[in-house]
């Protein structure tokens, strides 16, 4: 059981002893790439990589993680499915409500719909997600309502959703500090005597921060039950994987004594089979996982950022042939009875979101001038409310002469 | 159990113990907090009596107790963290500045985060470069961070029991040269509040404006100056963030002149918010400008240097002379 029919599809530039040359960088050959046949530990400088589907959309059989996606219906593989494209459609959305002067920025997750949507829907209601900012694809899989991701990229709030409705965290901008709120929330499921799982989301970027590390440390030594889901898109704004580390990504875990998988992360089954067997690990009380999903960012960093200056096209068409929501459809297609109506339904639907989240964001207020002051703290603070009395003074002296206008 | 004499470290520790026995969500966690009761003993005997799953020892990693510390108090934990010493923090600091002082706001109110993060600061003991130095203004410029340092023991329970039940972080400065000086602790004295400050000794001629380890200095100075027939009101202020200005105006309107004392260095201290403020609050009642006493800007210096680093009697009544010459 090999995968060596991918031969187009092995990780760029992860060759264990060439990392940080750049000769294999655009290799699609040179590369050795294995599946993985038993627990997580990397073995040696072998890289490897978990798949369950090709990018042609061929089930690939691999006998520890086809358990965790065994039973899945046909019904939940176009679910997979409905996911993936609802949800790049909002991304898509945003990317154009920026583009129109709605948003002040946005963060598009285009090309990691699978890596997101995967894992996404592997967690559990009970479970708690600890995002970066470009996770809207789990924060779909969550159940929070798409359009409350744009407040803080509109700039009315940093961050408008109850965290504790759905147990997903408010997405943190500073990468990496989230892993250790992951972490101590899963010592705290751990005290608590609850069978739940944390999952915390970076990216290749944040794997250099040392909170990262520490999380990696502190979540080792308590056992502490949270799965670290990275995904590697292959660039951090401008710099590439090569520029964060001389190993691959998934490798580090071993040194801190987890273990560490690299999965497709454009393929959407090994995604879900991937994270699945993580979070029943930490489930079952034995302790963190290191989750690579190896993807490709397809788009920009955000809207601000401009690609072209230092990478080519030629990298971005080998990703597409890679895309993730083609390769569902194809298998979908051939292995399940799958009508063109539920296809010609869901662009429909598809649709409706982007209308729908068009038309909230465009009607989404300015927050109210003192909300500048509101829960600045929890139990007050005196001269918070000092200088509210003063900025309300302030704006009521405005007030005074426009009535003495209008008089 | 009414009033029993202790060493304020001890206060500290019996508060502790009182939070861990009260409220089973709270933790403490830190470096060596544990069986070796932390480096000046504040955590002594709390891991034996409540167990390694309460009392944490924590790798050597700042920002990591800090942070997961975060994600204990979204749990639902009331985590009350130690940093080791004032030098040590700054590892912590993106944690603390970034994330556990905006939280509540980013979430619009929905999340709290009870956290206390506890730090021996201050210098005056012989110690090594880092061990001696008092960050309180680089933490009261920061809005969501309550910054309080208790000046003796009775307050040091008190404070600490008060800190552990706010929801609101807040860094507990702890004035390590004072921690072996003892004092009548109340175990049912009716509190002030945590961010009220204290007439410690009344006087008519200056006010003289501390917290944490100066306050007993500032007592010293008002002692001397008496003798010269100098009448010194002194003020702990108990809190750096938020400063009770309110306390701070009613005395210099009845003294109409103002010292403020800190070990941290002047330049951008608290001192400065105070004479700002106060300034502009009293303008009509000074007599003189507002004067401070402190650390100067320099690097924190070798320990058979610090006493002229650090705020002594002389110099306070220095500042004291100078004031009343005006």
């Amino acid at each position: 059981m090999t995968v060596e029919s991918t031969a187009a599809r092995k990780p760029r530039r992860s060759a264990g002893g060439k990392a940080g040359t750049t000769g294999s960088k655009r290799s699609t050959t040179g590369t050795k790439s294995t599946t993985r046949t038993a627990t997580g530990k990397a073995r040696g400088t072998e890289t490897e990589l978990v798949q369950l589907l090709t990018p042609e959309g061929e089930r690939v059989k691999n006998a520890e993680f086809d358990p965790y996606v065994a039973g899945i219906t046909d019904d939940e593989l176009r679910g997979l499915y409905r996911d993936m494209v609802l949800t790049r459609r909002f991304d898509a959305e945003a990317t154009a409500l920026q583009r129109q002067g709605e948003l002040g920025l946005w963060a598009s997750l285009l090309g990691q719909e699978a890596a997101q949507i995967g894992s996404g829907r592997a967690t559990r209601e009970d479970d708690y997600v600890f995002p970066t900012y470009r996770e809207h694809g789990v924060a779909w899989c969550r159940g929070v309502d798409p359009t409350n991701l744009l407040g803080m990229f509109r700039g009315v709030n940093n961050g408008g959703w109850d965290p504790n409705s759905n147990n997903f965290h408010l997405y943190t901008i500073v990468i990496g500090s989230q892993a250790l709120h992951a972490t101590g929330y899963a010592m705290g499921v751990a005290k608590d005597g609850a069978d739940s799982a944390v999952i915390a989301y970076f990216g290749d970027g944040a794997s250099s921060q040392g909170d990262v590390a520490e999380a990696f440390t502190f979540s080792a030594v308590y056992n502490a039950p949270v799965v670290f889901f990275c995904q590697n898109n292959q660039w951090a704004i401008s710099e590439p994987t090569e520029k964060q580390t001389r190993v691959p990504l998934y490798q580090r875990a071993q040194g801190y004594g987890f273990p560490g998988v690299r999965v497709d992360g454009n393929d959407v089954l090994a995604c879900l089979a991937v994270t699945k067997w993580a979070l029943e690990r930490a489930r079952r009380g034995e302790g963190p996982t290191l989750v690579e999903a190896f993807t490709y960012r397809m788009g920009a960093h955000t809207t601000s950022d401009d690609p072209s200056r230092y990478r080519g096209d030629d990298e971005r068409a080998a990703w597409e042939a890679k895309d993730p929501i083609a390769r569902l459809r194809t298998y979908i297609e051939s292995q399940t009875d799958t009508n063109e109506g539920f296809f010609a339904e869901l662009e429909e639907e598809s649709e409706a979101l982007g209308r729908r989240v068009r038309e909230v964001v465009r009607a989404m207020p300015d927050p109210d001038r003192f909300a500048i002051f509101e829960n600045a703290y929890a139990d007050g603070h005196a001269l918070v409310d000092e200088e509210r009395a003063q900025f309300a003074a302030y704006q009521a002296s405005f007030a005074d002469v426009e009535e003495g206008n209008q008089r | 159990m009414t009033a029993e004499k202790m060493a304020l470290a001890k206060a500290i520790n019996e508060s502790l113990r009182t939070a861990l026995e009260n409220d089973p969500k709270v933790l403490v966690m830190g470096e060596d907090v544990g069986k070796l009761g932390g480096v000046f003993r504040v955590t002594d005997g709390l891991q034996k009596d409540f167990g390694e799953g309460r009392v944490i020892d924590t790798p050597l990693a700042e920002s990591g107790i800090v942070g997961t510390a975060i994600g204990l108090a979204l749990r639902g934990y009331r985590p009350v963290v130690e940093i080791q010493f004032d030098g040590f923090v700054f590892p912590a600091y993106d944690q603390i500045v970034t994330q556990l002082a905006k939280m509540h706001a980013r979430s619009l109110g929905k999340v709290k985060l009870p956290v206390v993060v506890r730090i021996p600061y201050g210098g005056g003991i012989g110690a090594v470069e880092h061990h001696s130095e008092s960050p309180e203004a680089l933490f009261a410029h920061v809005a969501g961070l309550k910054v309080v340092s208790p000046s003796d023991a009775n307050d040091a329970y008190w404070m600490m029991q008060q800190a552990i039940q706010s929801d609101d972080p807040v860094i507990f400065f702890e004035p390590k040269r004072r921690y072996w000086d003892k004092a009548e602790v109340s175990r049912e004295a009716i509190p002030d509040p945590l961010h009220k400050a204290r007439v410690v000794r009344e006087g008519t001629d200056l006010t003289l404006v501390a917290y944490g380890p100066m306050v007993k200095l500032c007592q010293e100075v008002a002692s001397a100056a008496a003798e010269e027939g100098k009448s010194l009101e002194v003020l702990d202020l108990r809190s750096v963030s938020p400063l009770d200005f309110d306390a701070i105006q009613a005395s210099v309107e009845k003294t109409r002149r103002l010292v403020v004392v800190h070990e941290a260095p002047v330049f951008f201290g608290s001192g400065a918010e105070i004479a700002a403020r106060i300034t502009e609050r009293c303008f009509y009642h000074l007599e003189a400008p507002v004067l401070r006493v402190g650390g100067y800007h320099a690097p924190y210096p070798p320990a058979r240097l610090e006493e002229d680093y650090l705020p002594d009697l002389d110099r306070v009544l220095d500042a004291v002379d100078r004031s009343l010459a005006y």
